[in-house]
């Protein structure tokens, strides 16, 4: 028999192995400092008032302020009225579907139709979100000839789409069979039982899906390139091209007059994102199936 | 969604024919000469992403043995969770918005590439955006990996080394490749940071300092201002990166359902 | 109060039935052994006691009484669970394991679980091996095929299994797969095996068999067995522990035990009053 690996040099080995993980674990969270330092280091001064109030200024405007040294007047009005539209028409339109399409993808699982909508589900999510806009483009702004809010809208809750349908049957398949057994026994109908007992049990976990999937898709840019188009106006009408906040993003950094405005606009980005994936976190921790 | 996908990008098939499309590295809208193929792109896109996946395995494997080994259900665990949901959670514009003024200058300092764009800055902040997914999710199946089989191994006077190696990966080998088989289908997808890092050329990169575009950079760079055959083409390119990702999600899909 | 003061008073006479049992030649001894998961509260509770070699040991008691928790420190598998503390000393051929290197200690005392868990990943072949592997140790070819069939001709697995070593040993029954699991630990030649509840899993055909093998093993092993099945020890063990809340209570031949229990407890234990 070969003499045994020594203990020590074993224990060694383990022990550096560890500590070479936990290093590397914690080397990732440098990119995060990094990125938040870098965005909050230089977008907060630009936050004001007049940041929410205004639209988006000019290269001239901006240019004529950068010069004598002032900071660049105006906002991101247009964008954050932009986003809120296109979020808003989104999750009408993906919140009501979304719920449905979980709530029968739980009640019954195995048909031939619920494999279907599963494997669309995952071919939906999987997509990368640029392919999903050029599908909106030529839904929506080719047909009508024009860019539109319409058209940000639908591909962003065509993104939304498949996080909600997955939230929903999940958190439905969490709730105990026996809720939905005493609900039947007091002999309420079938759809009386989804809507009154399965529904509100389930409302944490819904919510938080719902709150998820828009953070995810609030700072989606690509797709809203090929279908919002941007504006430099704050516009209300769903059929003509409207910003929003990473659109504007995406012009402040193509246009050199305008670079002080991203790091604002980033900062203003990420805060919102971060508020709801913490209003989400809450709303699970305190709605919890027990 | 898939006949749009098709019928858009059919002129452009019908032109160039599918395999020359796909074959063909020229890209020229020169009026009257249009000449469009999607290989540069598609080198591009691969090399994005596999040297993304290499530069994630590195932080992300570890990630996944603290939380769902080493510190499972403790606190720092919860930590470390929480800075992987918050990288996810940062928009792609802003990655690439950092990638330019942070990495770029970096890249150049060390006279990787003289601009400071290409397929070395697009990869490294790819890696960086495609931890999350692959850690959080290969961090589940190793924590999935029964108690019992752990404490047979440490029973028979293994060190914890010894069993990671030799129980926990095994076990949750399949499981774990499955993971960086979907990151790597997140980051063959991924648009706005590429766009801005990997410098916009049309042709082939052959070295990492080299600039190039990928399919979704080209599309996202290049769909404002086409129409007709260009449009089509960059359709056809959509396509293709619809079913690349497709078949790559497929595939992991697969791998995790075989196992649970 | 009284019930306190009746309790201590037990405890002290227990000592007594304690120093009539003491084997000698013994492999083990524990001294002062208390184990606690949260700090103030003992699941084991100032344990005293000798283990003879080459003997089968059961450790009684109804569940929660620290049975399973003091044979696994004996094999220092509390470590994995960082929050449980020990105190006292557990001597193997008379040096502290507590004081040992875990791994060494483990290597020393081969654990059999309560569900058989052979890993799924190594065949038959390479799962008899694996404490070798893991440890890092490599063998000739010729010794690992040799040892590979003494330890499964030892666990009657050999006829069994022979040809069919580069399977996966979960493709075995249960039984089987326990016997596997025997294998295993018999292959780094441990001092003591220590067994906890391993046939619980088992049908009474399997649990059988593997009640044989260690009839059969214990001229070469020292054993040390937890169960909660009464029969089983008396029907195999030479010596018997009953512990009851942390405590151990009584400890004797298995024969004396079971047809003269001293302490109360036991007696009510043995005539399945609780547990």
């Amino acid at each position: 028999m070969k003499p045994m690996s020594s203990l020590t040099y074993r224990h060694f080995k383990d022990r550096l192995f560890f500590w070479t993980v936990c290093i590397f674990s914690a080397l990732t969270a440098i990119p995060l400092i990094l990125i938040i330092w870098e965005v909050v280091k230089k977008g907060y001064k630009q936050i004001n008032l007049n940041f929410f109030t205004e639209t988006a200024p000019s290269t001239l405007d901006a240019m004529l302020a950068r010069n004598s040294g002032e900071l660049i007047p105006g906002g991101i009005a247009n964008g954050i009225t932009g986003t809120l539209l296109m979020v808003v028409i989104a999750s009408l339109l993906a919140i009501p579907t979304g719920i449905l399409g979980g709530i029968y993808l739980s009640e019954k699982p195995k048909t031939w139709f619920s494999i279907l909508i599963r494997f669309l589900t995952d071919l939906v999510q999987g997509s990368p979100s640029i392919v999903i806009g050029i599908i909106a483009y030529s839904w929506i702004v080719k047909p009508l000839g024009s860019y539109s809010a319409l058209a940000g809208s639908i591909a962003l809750s065509i993104m939304m789409l498949p996080l909600i349908i997955r939230s929903t049957e999940e958190t439905l398949k969490m709730l105990p069979g026996s809720l939905k057994e005493a609900g039947l026994a007091l002999g309420a109908s079938y759809t009386r039982v989804i809507l009154k007992v399965l529904l509100p049990s389930a409302f944490g976990g819904l919510f938080t899906g719902i709150l998820l999937a828009i953070s995810r898709v609030m700072g989606e840019t690509a797709p809203l390139m090929l279908t919002a188009l941007g504006s430099s106006a704050i516009n209300w009408d769903i059929l003509k091209p409207t910003s929003a906040v990473p659109l504007l993003i995406w012009e402040f950094y193509n246009d050199p007059n305008l670079i002080d405005m991203i790091w604002s606009s980033s900062l203003f980005l990420l805060l919102s994102i971060l508020l709801l994936n913490i209003i989400a976190k809450q709303v699970a921790r305190k709605w919890k199936i027990q | 969604m898939f006949y749009s996908l098709i019928s858009g990008a059919i002129p452009a098939f019908e032109h160039f024919g599918v395999f020359r499309f796909i074959f063909s590295a020229e890209w020229d809208p020169h009026p009257e000469a249009e000449q469009y193929g999607a290989l540069s792109f598609i080198t591009g896109t691969v090399l994005t992403s596999f040297l993304a996946l290499v530069f994630c395995l590195p932080f992300s494997l570890p990630v996944a043995l603290f939380t769902g080994e080493y510190f499972k259900g403790k606190k720092v665990a919860s930590v470390i969770s929480a800075v992987i949901d918050l990288l996810a959670g940062i928009p792609s514009i802003v990655y690439g918005l950092w990638g330019f003024y942070t990495l770029r200058p970096l890249i150049m300092d060390l006279g990787l590439s003289s601009q400071g764009f290409g397929i070395l800055t697009a990869s490294l902040v790819l890696a960086i955006m495609i931890i999350p997914y692959a850690a959080s999710l290969s961090a589940e199946f190793i924590s999935m990996v029964p108690r019992e089989l752990k404490e047979g191994a440490y029973s028979l006077g293994a060190t914890r080394l010894e069993v990671i190696r030799n129980v926990i990966f095994p076990a949750s080998g399949s499981g774990i490749f499955a993971s960086y088989i979907l990151a790597l289908g997140r980051a063959l997808g991924e648009t706005m940071a590429v766009t801005m890092l990997i410098g916009n050329t049309n042709n082939i990169p052959y070295s990492l300092g080299d600039t190039g575009n990928t399919m979704a950079s080209v599309i996202a760079n290049q769909f404002g201002e086409a129409d007709g055959l260009k449009l089509s083409s960059l359709i056809a390119i959509g396509l293709l990166l619809f079913l690349i990702t497709a078949i790559i999600n497929f595939i992991g899909k697969l791998i995790m359902k075989k196992l649970s | 109060m009284e019930n306190t003061i009746t309790l201590k008073k037990q405890t002290v006479e227990n000592k007594k039935y304690m120093s009539t049992a003491i084997p000698e030649d013994p492999i083990l001894q524990l001294k002062k052994v208390s184990i606690s998961y949260t700090a103030g509260k003992n699941a084991v509770n100032n344990v005293n006691a000798d283990i003879r070699k080459k003997c089968i040991t059961a450790i009684m008691g109804p569940s929660g009484c620290g049975k399973s928790t003091l044979l696994r420190a004996i094999n220092r598998m509390h470590e994995l669970y960082p929050d449980i503390r020990i105190s006292g000393e557990i001597l193997m051929n008379n040096r502290n394991i507590l004081k040992m290197n875990p791994m060494e200690v483990r290597r020393m005392a081969g654990m059999v679980f309560q569900r058989p868990n052979p890993f799924p990943t190594m065949s038959i072949y390479e799962n008899v091996l694996a404490g070798y592997k893991l440890n890092g140790i490599s063998l000739p070819k010729k010794e690992k095929d040799e040892l590979v069939e003494t330890c499964l001709t030892n666990v009657g697995l050999w006829n069994e299994v022979k040809d069919s070593l580069l399977k996966k040993g979960t493709f075995l029954s249960g039984g089987q797969q326990q016997r596997l699991c025997i294998a295993r630990a018999l292959a780094l030649k441990p001092e003591v095996l220590l067994m906890d509840e391993p046939t619980s899993a088992l049908d009474p055909i399997a649990t059988n068999r593997i009640e044989e093998l260690l009839l059969q093993l214990k001229n070469e092993f020292t054993i040390l067995i937890v169960t909660h099945n009464m029969s089983q020890a008396a029907r195999i063990s030479d010596y018997s522990m009953f512990m009851y809340l942390g405590e151990l209570i009584e400890y004797d031949k298995t024969q004396n035990m079971f047809t003269n229990p001293k302490d109360k407890r036991t007696e009510e234990y043995l005539n399945g009053q609780f547990g």
